[in-house]
């Protein structure tokens, strides 16, 4: 089985300037375990660089959900802690965007208004907002839908909002939590390229959590592969193809060999559970 | 494609338009019976009331036919029109500080949990217990009659307005309270933003449940208060009229009772239809 090392080593990015030294969110021996005894995470520690589109595969149960809410602040660990290099200590605001895996769109708002959101509750008023939420709308190719209600939208534009919504801030790191899990294969395929095309323009830094392989290794500058009871890192795998990735990326045999190795650290994982029981 | 596919294709249209046809037929159909049938069945009760009040010779002090009681709300109208009045002022008051009171303390509960487990209770209390006993008390300890017949239906309208709305003010959407916390959005955004539209259909669902019971808690009310004189309403006129066994003013006086409760429903249906047709399902038309 052939794993990486955790440093995220040199990576032929065409596009990308190469991965700061200094990670951008720190993760030091996390435990979280909730009052029902279940271990979610146990001794996860994860540097996050700042720039790298990070992939966390693992089965359900794996806890990589549960890291990427921990790194939001909506739940607190444990044990250990989560360290900002990059940021003032006493900083509250972390500059971060989240893609839940439902659109989480307000039924009763216009697109507009759910895009401006962020931007509202930071006390900016359409009239000041305007230019960046259209210009967030435009990224996604939703500008003619300001208007709508997202009932009237598909699953796919639906999504779309919700990128633009975590966008409309200037995140310097997205977590997006299985966002295209609940779409068909077509819709997944455009957001995949949509949202790549959106990291290589903007800089940000993604952590996207999936549970499927073929999606990470399209998708992600370094794969951490997870296992499950207890939560834990098991791979940690850089994916070392240059950007921008294309349909062509999909076909070729250094992305079937990286798919091969990401299952393999994945299925390591199963069958070691498996002999366990 | 060939040619033979397509006069094939071509030949199934006309099909495929009568099945169209008739679901239109059948939709048109509907959309009329919709009105008609409950217009041909009142015409069909009142015929048959009518008819059998003549056929079988009952006296109008037991019950009057439909044309005396129409005879009764012309003729009665001055002494009737006043009461309504008396009536729609107390339901209309007493619905405007049920929502106020309901919505405040629907508002005050969910912002702690303390103050809910505290007072929750009593509204429960307020709620099981028949107004009608309460009553004689608030006409002892209120001096004005107006202010007593107010608190009188009150009581029986905010409870459906604070239970509802605190259960849609709970039940906004769990990842967008998350979106709200990751945003760092104070407790009154949340509020504003999320928690009081969340809540908006279920609001609108207890007013319009409370918009009934304040007629009804008007009118018990007015039974229970039983002044005389200026300034009562029409449930005074019902049991001034009993005394006098003057059936047919009994009769008119429920129709604009019944009629009251009908305006005051379908108002409030409309204003529910307005503010929710652009995003609630339940007001949300679908094609097919």
């Amino acid at each position: 089985m052939s794993v990486a090392s955790s440093d995220g080593a040199p990576r032929g990015m065409a596009s990308r300037p190469p991965a700061e030294t200094q990670p951008i969110v720190s993760l030091q021996g996390i435990t979280k375990s909730f009052s029902n005894a279940t271990v979610a995470l146990k001794n996860l520690s994860l540097d996050i660089g700042a720039g790298e589109f990070v992939s966390l595969l693992g089965p359900s149960g794996c806890g990589k959900s549960t890291a990427l809410r921990l790194i939001a602040g909506l739940s607190s660990p444990t044990n250990g802690r989560i360290v900002w290099p990059g940021e003032a200590p006493g900083q509250g605001d972390h500059e971060l965007g989240f893609v839940f895996q439902e659109p989480t769109l307000m039924p009763w708002a216009t697109v507009f208004a759910n895009v401006h959101l962020p931007l509202r509750l930071k006390g900016r008023s359409v009239a000041v907002a305007r230019d960046e939420v259209m210009d967030a709308l435009e990224m996604v190719g939703l500008a003619g839908f300001a208007d709508s209600y997202p009932r009237e939208l598909s699953g796919g534009m639906k999504m779309r909002v919700s990128i633009a919504r975590a966008r409309v801030t200037r995140p310097k790191l997205l977590l997006m939590d299985e966002p295209f899990a609940a779409l068909d294969e077509i819709t997944r395929f455009k957001l995949n390229n949509d949202i790549l095309r959106l990291w290589e323009t903007l800089g940000w830094t993604v952590i996207f959590v999936t549970h499927s392989v073929f999606e990470s290794v399209y998708l992600s500058s370094r794969i951490v592969v997870m296992a499950a009871r207890p939560g834990r890192v098991v791979a940690d795998l850089a994916v070392d193809a240059p950007y921008p990735r294309t349909e062509e990326f999909r076909t070729s045999h250094l992305y079937s060999d990286y798919c091969r190795q990401a299952s393999e650290a994945l299925h390591a994982t199963l069958n070691e559970e498996e002999r366990a029981e | 494609m060939s040619s033979a596919d397509l006069t094939g294709l071509s030949g199934q249209a006309p099909g495929l338009d009568v099945a169209e046809r008739r679901k239109a037929r059948r939709a048109r159909i509907e959309r009329w019976a919709r009105w008609l049938l409950p217009v041909v069945v009142m015409a069909a009760t009142i015929a048959l009331w009518q008819w059998y009040v003549v056929a079988y010779k009952v006296p109008h002090y037991i019950l009057p036919g439909p044309d005396r009681v129409v005879d009764a709300l012309v003729r009665d109208w001055p002494l009737l029109w006043p009461a309504l009045l008396v009536t729609l002022q107390i339901t209309l008051g007493a619905l405007v500080v049920a929502t106020i009171g309901g919505v405040g303390l629907a508002v005050l509960f969910a912002q702690s949990k303390w103050v809910e487990m505290s007072f929750f209770p009593y509204a429960v209390i307020l709620q099981v217990t028949p107004v009608i006993v309460i009553a004689p008390l608030i006409f002892i300890y209120v001096p004005s009659k107006i202010i007593g017949l107010l608190i009188c239906a009150w009581i029986v309208a905010f409870f459906p307005i604070l239970s509802n709305t605190t259960l849609g003010l709970n039940s906004a959407d769990h990842n967008l309270r998350n979106l709200f916390q990751l945003y760092g959005a104070t407790r009154w955004q949340t509020l504003r933003y999320l928690r009081l539209p969340a809540a908006l259909p279920y609001f609108l669902g207890g007013l319009r449940i409370a918009g009934g019971l304040s007629l009804i808690g008007a009118i018990v009310a007015e039974f229970v208060a039983g002044t005389g004189g200026v300034g009562s309403g029409l449930a005074f006129k019902i049991l001034e009229a009993s005394y006098r066994l003057n059936i047919p003013r009994m009769f008119a006086a429920i129709l604009l009772i019944s009629l009251t409760g009908i305006i005051i429903f379908a108002v409030l249906s409309l204003v529910t239809h307005l503010l929710l047709r652009n995003w609630h399902e339940s007001a949300v038309k679908r094609d097919g």
